[in-house]
């Protein structure tokens, strides 16, 4: 395969890599701050509005806003890119969190605590594993945003596939941003899938009892 | 941090900024002008055909492999293609922005008609109602508050989004910053940033006051 982008950029494959570091690395930056905080929400119900109008105000801040007022922070870098991706995948992690935790029945978790188990511990084995599906149904949706919103870091210099769109216009090669947007949709429906995967192996007593897929 | 609040300083009390083609008041009411129709053209679009496809009950796997799809796509990648192939103008600006709006109205309003109880369906099938006087009268007012969501949604990724337009020689707040960060002129950079802030808030504030007055008191307090 000859793509022909231009040399300064680096090759596809650089690009695809830089591209899928950064849109999975806000996606599980994201997790790792929504589990806890959804955790909080379900154990202290009086500070979910709270959390979940912070997460939407948040979400709002324009990406590209986000991004030049980090740069103050943290350079021109990755981490650039992937703190404001995190924080957005927020808006739809936490609330998926908090309803797979208390769509957990009663009766499973009244066994848990009849079996001696610790709260934190029933929380850990008993209520996350079950709020898996939802979880993950938020992690697609946030991923694949994360996919497609990589590129506006090209604005500040830092878009991977992003950088082809910014040279598309400056060369005047519609043949780049073909490329560009192909390979982004392409990336986004591969990981979805990977995800899909990730659940029904992570979920195995879902398949058994359910036909619904959700 | 200070330096944050230096160059906003400098940009909002700079008068130059405040008057004339590129100044803070044109590039509001360009960033506005942009997103309203934007969101008037994906409400027309997507709005009719959720609220159908909901109230009826078909078409919902394509509903949400429409809407799937379009989140898929590059905004930015998007942009710049039509801009391409079309050269500078209004559609280059409207598409993207559409494809970005549609998913979330499409999605919210088809999953709450659908979401309402079929008892109260029932109920004003029962009362004679029509088919369309059941979707407009019953299941409408009930769907509402994530129908008004969706519609959050749409409205806060469009105004947040079109800031990127500057990026391919368009005006609205995101002009200050590409202008900004092309010529090394921070206070430009922060200025522009704050000012898509700003746009961003606005819409949320709005949409907390239409969901006050449009969401019937009865609905409102069911779901507290």
């Amino acid at each position: 395969m000859s793509l022909r982008i231009p040399g300064y950029l680096g090759t596809f494959w650089e690009l695809l890599g830089d591209h899928l570091v950064m849109a999975l690395g806000a996606s599980l930056l994201g997790l790792v701050l929504a589990l806890p905080l959804g955790l909080a929400c379900v154990r202290w119900p009086r500070v979910y509005a709270p959390v979940l109008a912070a997460c939407s105000v948040l979400y709002s801040i324009p990406s590209l806003a986000f991004f030049v007022l980090l740069i103050a922070f943290t350079g021109i870098s990755r981490t650039t890119v992937i703190l404001p991706l995190a924080v957005y995948a927020l808006a739809g992690l936490v609330p998926n969190v908090v309803d797979g935790l208390r769509a957990v029945p009663d009766s499973v978790r009244q066994s848990a605590v009849a079996m001696g188990f610790s709260t934190p511990r029933r929380l850990l084995t008993v209520d996350l594993p079950l709020a898996i599906p939802a979880v993950i149904a938020g992690l697609r949706v946030a991923t694949v945003a994360n996919i497609s919103m990589v590129s506006v870091g090209a604005l500040i210099g830092m878009g991977a596939f992003g950088a082809l769109f910014t040279a598309s216009v400056q060369l005047d090669r519609l043949d780049l941003a073909i490329i560009g947007i192909i390979a982004t949709v392409v990336m986004a429906l591969v990981v979805d899938a990977v995800l899909v995967l990730v659940q029904r192996l992570s979920t195995p007593w879902m398949r058994r009892t359910s036909k619904v897929s959700r | 941090m200070t330096t944050l609040l230096h160059y906003l300083a400098e940009y909002f009390g700079d008068a130059a900024n405040w008057s004339g083609a590129s100044g803070i008041p044109t590039r509001l009411a360009q960033h506005f002008g942009y997103t309203l129709l934007a969101f008037v053209i994906s409400v027309l679009l997507a709005l009719p055909i959720g609220l159908w496809t909901g109230h009826t009950g078909r078409g919902g796997v394509l509903v949400s492999l429409t809407a799937n799809a379009a989140r898929a796509l590059p905004t930015y990648g998007l942009l710049v293609l039509l801009v391409v192939l079309y050269g500078i103008g209004l559609v280059p600006v409207m598409v993207p922005l559409v494809a970005l709006a549609i998913p979330p109205i499409l999605l919210n309003s088809y999953e709450g008609i659908r979401g309402v109880d079929p008892a109260l369906t029932d109920a004003a099938r029962g009362m004679g109602m029509t088919s369309s006087q059941i979707l407009l009268r019953a299941q409408l007012p009930v769907a509402l508050p994530l129908i008004l969501v969706g519609l959050r949604t749409a409205a806060v990724q469009i105004v947040a989004t079109a800031t990127i337009a500057a990026a391919v020689s368009f005006g609205g707040v995101g002009r200050p910053i590409v202008d900004g960060l092309a010529r090394s002129d921070y206070a430009l950079v922060v200025g522009g940033a704050a000012l898509a802030g700003i746009c961003s808030l606005v819409i949320l504030a709005l949409f907390a006051v239409l969901g006050q007055v449009l969401v019937s008191p009865g609905v409102r307090a069911s779901r507290d």
